[in-house]
């Protein structure tokens, strides 16, 4: 590759992460054919990688790319659209576009329409998360594929029908009113943390730590956009919580290392500090939801562990308010695990009784394990090593296994 | 965007509910359909015991008394709105009194030729 080739190449590359997002919304928001958008836009993107080496990089690749996937785009819709009515419309869109190319600078950011489309209540929930990381960050099918561990051609045929729906049933490209904003702006968050979850989940060799980064720009680029939103602060709040705790969470040799017994000089403190900031102000800015509740767990335990606070009555009040919203058996879990460091462990298995019932803990790992520790602490070694062993079968990661077989080990004989 | 309402009852919630009460709802809907959407109101249907259901293959046709799929909810009327997206779609479904019933299904219509 020839230094002109690379330069172009590397031009190309940054105005891809910086602006990828904001023109397939810009381009897509009028149409609603986000496919239709991102088709124009790799055209433009290989022009640019074909002329920019000879002619040099335009000062404003931003507005070059524009104008090059407008004539794509506008050439498009005039195959579809035939009729006289149809031809003044694509001179009103082609004009407007030639407007915005001319000031790029003033080129409406409709990323927040585009994200609101994409987890739309209308579009099948697994397919939100992708939705987005594809249309505002340009992700291939291949890589997202990868994270959500389905097959790529599936995920391809996915990722297609979920955007021809949102042009065929009309999904519209707008942050919605007041009213509904709440329960919306929740599908969002839904669908960027369940990204970020994907990064955290998997550990290894299959790339998925860039899935958490990339979910926690995309929840920079949400607050961003829409200041003054506590749940979005709170929900950006708890993925920096638990990224500044990524290091720790596995020794030298690759062990699990459960939270209390983290080296917290392994934290990454300018994490922890952004995440404070971000949890206060969502705090102070109205009530509080899911994410803000989470974040605030996460808060009192790394008060605890940097401080030497005492905050387990906290940790327990804050989910006895997030049991209240979500009525989830994983937060009474929780709840209980908290309330053992108080009021002792058979106190907590006594709690732990009545969600035995549910099946939906019973294929929950974490249940298991809470119980084989609880009741190894209050002395019953017989429950322990049955929880225990129900937990090691449960796990698919292979460093939670070997921890859990080591405590299982452990067990001292009553 | 022209989309299709279709709405199906549970006919024997329908058959408990408050009658009156249900169709002076209804006609407050029709009214608001017509002055805010511009749209005639749409049809109702017959209950479900009314339906007859045929299917032809080459050689013959089973005539079944009944409705198509025997379920629940049955297709019970429509209503067309012209709506310029889904979110205004599902604001009017949300309004019809039916929406308390049983389900709307919302489709769009196939776009005329030349349009």
């Amino acid at each position: 590759m020839t230094d002109a080739t690379g330069e172009a190449a590397r031009a190309a590359e940054r105005v891809a992460r910086q602006s990828y997002g904001r023109l397939v919304a810009y381009l897509a928001a009028r149409t609603r054919d986000v496919a239709g958008a991102e088709d124009a836009l790799a055209e433009a993107f290989a022009a640019a990688l074909k002329s920019w080496p000879a002619d040099g990089v335009p000062d404003n690749p931003d507005a070059w790319l524009l104008t090059v996937a407008r004539r794509r785009q506008t050439d498009a819709i005039r195959r579809r659209i035939t009729r006289r009515s149809g031809e003044e419309h694509v001179q009103l869109i082609a004009d407007e576009i030639a407007a915005a190319s001319a000031a790029p600078a003033e080129i409406p950011d409709r990323r927040l329409a585009l994200m609101f489309a994409c987890a739309h209540p209308a579009i099948e929930r697994g397919m939100r998360a992708p939705l987005i990381l594809q249309t505002i960050l340009g992700m291939t099918a291949i890589d997202i594929a990868a994270a959500f561990l389905i097959p790529p051609a599936t995920m391809g045929q996915r990722l297609v029908r979920a955007k021809t729906r949102i042009r065929d049933a009309g999904i519209p490209f707008r942050v919605p009113e007041k009213e509904e904003l709440p329960e919306r702006l929740t599908t969002v968050l839904d669908a960027i943390y369940a990204a970020y979850t994907k990064g955290w989940n998997e550990i290894g060799d299959t790339g998925t730590p860039e899935m958490a980064s990339e979910a926690i720009w995309l929840g920079r680029l949400l607050v961003g956009l829409m200041p003054g939103q506590p749940e979005a602060q709170g929900m950006l709040a708890l993925m920096l919580y638990t990224e500044a705790r990524r290091p720790a969470r596995r020794d030298a040799a690759g062990a699990f290392v459960p939270f209390e017994q983290q080296d917290t000089a392994e934290w990454d403190l300018a994490r922890i500090d952004d995440a404070e900031e971000l949890l206060h102000a969502a705090n102070s800015a109205g009530p509080s939801g899911r994410y803000q509740l989470e974040a605030a767990i996460q808060s009192a335990h790394v008060a605890r562990r940097l401080a030497g606070a005492e905050t387990w009555p906290a940790v327990v009040a804050l989910y006895d308010r997030l049991f209240a919203l979500t009525r989830s058996p994983v937060v009474a879990l929780n709840r209980a695990v908290a309330l053992a460091e108080i009021e002792g462990a058979p106190a907590a298995l006594a709690l732990l009784a009545p969600l035995a019932a549910d099946a939906r803990l019973q294929s929950y790992q974490p249940y298991w394990a809470a119980r084989g520790h609880l009741a190894s602490r209050a002395g019953d070694k017989a429950a322990a090593h049955e929880a225990f062993t129900v937990a090691i079968g449960l796990t698919t990661d292979a460093a939670i296994r070997l921890y859990l077989q080591q405590q299982r080990a452990a067990l001292p004989d009553a | 965007m022209k989309y299709m309402m279709l709405i199906h009852h549970d006919e024997a919630a329908l058959a408990a509910a408050d009658q009156k009460q249900l169709w002076a709802d209804y006609a407050a809907f029709n009214e608001a359909l017509a002055k805010a959407a511009g749209v005639e109101a749409g049809l109702r249907l017959q209950p479900s015991s009314a339906a007859t259901t045929i299917r032809s293959t080459a050689d013959n046709t089973d005539i079944v008394d009944g409705p198509y799929a025997d379920t629940k909810e049955q297709l019970a009327g429509y209503f067309l709105v012209d709506a310029p997206d889904l979110d205004e779609a599902i604001a009017w479904a949300k309004r019809c009194p039916s929406s308390r019933f049983g389900s709307i299904e919302i489709r769009p219509l196939m776009a005329e030729r030349g349009k």
